[in-house]
């Protein structure tokens, strides 16, 4: 199979997948591996010493989330004694926004594969504010945490079981067409979730009002959708990993200290190099000095032709890219450059129903200079305080250059 | 001590994102100090507390409210900015009139111009090669404007594009008319029927002018590179741009140019010219022409050059450029398919003047008698390529009667011909007359009709062409003969000139001159479109043309690392 072949390949089966939102369950009884001294997080390998603020707050977080610890002192030292773990969601088939860590406690929405087969595994979204995954871990946090394990997920899990499961596929081609890219925008697909959901809610929960609180949570949060597309997204992607001889990305993630890509035909090896900084807009008071370094496994929906590549299908958020709807389509005119294919089913009105950029191929990147761009919420450096802006963002060309050396020389090119 | 005014709007609604748009627009006007706008839900308002913007007024807003709080150093200031709200939300950016997405790549060009079928490179020579390759990939025909370019990628170059059916004019081309549309520098020229191959740019420019001047025009004028007619080169591109005029039914004179080439070359160029079924003009600069050759005319300069070819436009030479163009080409050029003659006579002189005509059409033929010696079959019974065998020849008639009245060993010799895979033509003279076989054709006719069905039942596209030389007087019944002959499938001609011409021009279609595969004429019909790589000027200059173009905005690959560069070469031939 030469290279055209097995990238030909790879893309059609990340087309051809067909992940379906099945259920809910607890991380340490569904998540292949998972393990109570155990803790996932975004991105490449990371220790606490390399970690950033908002993931060691984040860390922090999940540790009194599991009452092992009660500081960010008392987690370094849990953490850097090697009695608690740190692995990368993407080894557990996982993923997580931003800081992305998962505990065995916390409940996790499950994604299969329909076409391949494949399991999926994230995190629920917490909303906006004070929250986990950008490393705050006040008390009202873990409050909200908790709510979420033991009464939300509870009805949420009846709730898509009595569904019969839903297609997050057919969803995502849906809220692409009502203005969302599926990462930084994902208004349109979650009221679309919740369309899909309220009904079964109303059937299977006893209680209207726990009913009421928890569509409530799900409507007012318009990324309450990200974590289940980001899971579809990474069971798309895994189904395109592992082609022999293929260049194409299966991963793109950030711990907040490395950007990190994995290559279809190269295995399981992490390519690394420092993250940038993210481009964007600020909340009052905020500004570029106080971001951190990129961080979230969300850059799974760009992996696999969606979030910054379909940018041209969500004007509602061209002001990320300078401010036009020229430039929003200008921009997904150029992540065409660096892509092996068009999507089939991801389809975007503005460009004739052209289908978005699928399968970014090392060897583009690096031939163009063009890396991907990518849509992504901007956390605060420090731990604790949380989002405080949107903007873009560029993976490090040094990444790509890395795959397509090591690529040579595993295939003695 | 600074001030904060708010102003609430109910039921607006505004994606969050304009609403950090329009918060950046406030705190950029002059004496803002902070600047908050949210929507009025209670978190916001704890947001709003922290940075000291939250008013009585904010506090009481509910969560459909949109909160405006504005900070600056006095009243007025804050009054000015509050005024500007509407202003700056309505603020738009220009709608989308058209794509302005400059692509990167070739790739990325040909998705956005699918009818380019030409790509012009002009970038530093180090990186042209790496260009022109990718071109080739995606099956256009390259202009290849950048000098430095290395004689070893040249030649690769040109037997890539050569294997596909392409033109790489250049390295150093500086250019060339195709279609009505000028690649390089180029004179505004008009249409007409002289098409002019060229290895010299400004010979080309002087040359085309002057046709101009002269009233006349051009169909196109095709560039080759300075270094084409070297003898490392072997003129490859000027080969497939004889070939591909020769072809052109608008083409009615060739004019070939170029600086004195080495002179294998030469001779192979001219060999190809004379078989071009046109006429041609040369003008090797400063080159000493050999003694005339038929269907050769050559110039003593540029505008001499371009002189003759005028003249001869306008008068075709006699015995030129008859007929019509070769029918549509037929399935032509690889190996084991049919597209060789044989030609089996028995009249010597009709043989002698068959090889003399095909000159002006086919490149090369062997004989047993041939014009020149180099092209003498090695074996007189064993044909090669395109033959053509005088039976009447000694050699052939010791012991045996001459083929006008024993027709086994021609017999004998057509249903070998016919056997032979590669053979698309079979030329036969059958001579009437007194002295001559009684009924020749009642003999060849069975074997005639027999071979055809034979070819038919193969798959075979065979052609059995028959002169008859004779009179209705003649005491073998000349239409009889004829009748007999066009029964058995064979198509009869008596007029030796005619036969041969009808011939040549059947293989001419079957047999690129250049002994390359054929550049398709459509690229020369169709109206051109052009992929720019390189030098912006000559994207206006394809516009100002009123061609399609697209310009690529084209930066080293790989940065300019030459390991990385080197990497995805190799891989490309993966």
């Amino acid at each position: 199979m030469n290279i055209e072949q097995a990238n030909q390949q790879a893309v059609e089966r990340m087309m051809e997948a067909r992940p379906v939102l099945v259920g809910i369950g607890t991380a340490r009884d569904v998540i292949p591996g998972m393990r109570d001294n155990l803790l996932l997080h975004a991105g490449a390998p990371i220790t606490w010493e390399r970690a950033s603020g908002p993931m060691r707050g984040a860390i922090t977080g999940a540790l009194i989330l599991e009452g092992k610890a009660s500081s960010e002192a008392e987690a370094q030292q849990l953490v850097e004694s090697g009695e608690i773990e740190l692995e990368p969601c993407h080894h557990h088939n996982a993923v997580g926004p931003m800081a992305g860590v998962t505990s065995a406690s916390m409940a996790v929405y499950i994604v299969e594969d329909k076409t391949y087969g494949g399991l999926a595994y994230s995190n629920l979204n917490e909303g906006y504010g004070k929250v986990l995954r950008y490393g705050a871990y006040s008390e009202e946090v873990i409050n909200r945490l908790t709510w979420m394990t033991e009464t939300m997920a509870p009805v949420l899990k009846a709730a898509i079981e009595a569904s019969g499961g839903i297609d997050i596929k057919a969803l995502l081609a849906e809220a692409l067409h009502m203005g969302d890219e599926g990462h930084n925008r994902n208004k349109a697909g979650s009221i679309l979730y919740l369309k899909a959901l309220a009904p079964h809610v109303a059937r299977t929960c006893s209680d209207s009002s726990v009913a009421g609180d928890v569509l409530q949570a799900i409507g007012d949060n318009a990324l309450s959708v990200l974590n289940p597309v980001m899971a579809a997204c990474k069971a798309m992607a895994d189904a395109a990993h592992g082609i022999e001889g293929s260049t194409i990305v299966s991963t793109m993630a950030r711990n907040g200290t490395d950007f990190g890509i994995r290559v279809s035909g190269l295995g399981d090896q992490w390519f690394t190099a420092p993250v940038g900084t993210p481009q964007g807009l600020y909340f009052p008071n905020f500004t570029a000095d106080d971001a951190s370094g990129d961080i979230g496994d969300s850059t799974i929906t760009e992996t696999i032709g969606i979030g910054g590549f379909a940018m041209a299908t969500a004007p509602a958020i061209v002001t990320f890219v300078s401010g036009t709807p020229k430039d929003a389509l200008n921009t997904t005119m150029e992540m065409y450059e660096i892509n092996y294919t068009e999507h089939k089913y991801f389809t975007m009105p503005q460009l004739d129903f052209r289908g978005t950029p699928t399968g970014i191929d090392i060897r583009k990147v690096v031939e163009t200079g063009i890396t991907p761009r990518v849509n992504t919420g901007i956390a605060h450096k420090e731990a604790g305080v949380g989002q405080i802006g949107a903007g873009l963002v560029r993976p490090p060309m040094a990444c790509f250059e890395q795959a397509l050396i090591a690529y040579a020389e595993k295939y003695g090119i | 001590m600074p001030i904060t005014k708010t102003e609430i709007r109910r039921g607006a609604y505004y994606d969050s994102i304009i609403l950090m748009q329009l918060q950046a627009g406030l705190a950029d006007l002059d004496g803002i100090e902070n600047v908050g706008v949210m929507m009025g839900t209670e978190a916001n308002k704890a947001l709003l507390t922290q940075t000291n913007l939250l008013t009585d007024e904010a506090k009481s807003a509910l969560p459909d409210d949109l909160i405006i709080a504005v900070q600056g150093q006095d009243e007025a200031t804050v009054s000015t900015a509050l005024s500007q709200i509407d202003k700056l939300l309505a603020k738009r950016h220009s709608v989308i009139e058209e794509m302005d997405y400059l692509p990167q790549s070739i790739e990325a060009a040909t998705k956005m111009l699918p009818s380019a079928n030409w790509v012009l490179i002009s970038v530093p020579g180090r990186y042209a090669a790496g260009v022109a390759r990718e071109a080739l990939r995606f099956d256009k025909h390259v202009f290849l404007y950048s000098d430095n370019v290395s004689a070893e990628d040249e030649l690769s170059l040109k037997h890539e594009a050569a294997e596909k059916g392409l033109l790489v004019m250049g390295a150093d081309c500086g250019t060339a008319i195709v279609n009505g549309v000028g690649l390089g520098f180029a004179n505004q020229i008009r249409r007409g029927p002289i098409g002019v191959v060229g290895a010299s740019g400004t010979g080309l420019q002087q040359v085309t002018a002057r046709i101009h001047q002269l009233g006349s025009g051009i169909t196109h004028a095709l560039g080759t590179g300075g270094r084409d007619l070297s003898e490392q080169m072997g003129a490859i591109t000027a080969r497939q741009s004889l070939d591909l005029l020769s072809r052109d039914p608008n083409t009615q004179v060739i004019v070939l140019i170029s600086k004195p080439p080495a002179k294998g070359v030469a001779d192979s160029l001219l060999r190809l010219a004379r078989s071009s079924g046109k006429p041609v003009v040369v003008n090797f600069i400063g080159y000493q022409p050999p003694a005339e050759i038929h269907g050769i005319q050559f110039a003593r300069t540029l505008d001499h050059a371009a002189e003759l070819a005028v003249m001869l436009a306008k008068q075709p030479m006699p015995g030129l450029s008859r007929g019509k163009p070769v029918e549509s080409a037929p399935s032509t050029g690889k190996d084991g398919q049919a597209r060789y003659l044989r030609g089996l006579f028995s009249g010597g002189t009709l043989a002698y003047e068959a090889l003399l005509i095909l000159q002006e059409y086919l490149p090369l033929v062997y004989s047993n008698a041939p014009l020149d010696r180099a092209y003498k079959l090695s074996d007189s019974l064993v044909s090669q390529q395109h033959t053509i065998v005088d039976l009447g020849e000694d050699e052939f008639t010791v012991g045996r009667l001459h083929p006008m009245m024993d027709n086994s060993l021609r017999i004998q010799r057509l249903q070998q011909e016919a056997n032979d895979p590669e053979v698309a033509v079979i030329l036969l003279d059958v001579v009437l007359g007194h002295g001559a076989h009684a009924d020749p054709v009642s003999e060849l006719a069975p074997v005639i009709g027999a071979a055809l069905a034979q070819a038919d039942e193969a798959g075979r596209n065979l052609k059995i062409v028959a002169l008859v030389c004779g009179t209705n007087e003649d005491p073998q019944d000349m239409s009889a003969q004829i009748e007999m002959l066009q029964q058995a499938g064979a198509y009869v001609e008596t007029n030796n000139e005619t036969a041969v011409r009808y011939v040549g021009q059947k293989l001419q279609g079957l047999n690129p001159t250049s002994g390359l595969a054929p550049v398709s004429l459509e690229m020369l019909d169709q109206p051109l479109a052009a992929i720019n790589v390189g030098l912006e000027s000559f994207t206006a200059s394809l516009q100002t043309q009123e061609a399609q173009v697209i310009h690529v905005n084209w930066r080293p690959p790989a940065g300019g690392n030459q390991k990385l560069m080197d990497i995805l070469a190799r891989m490309k031939k993966k």
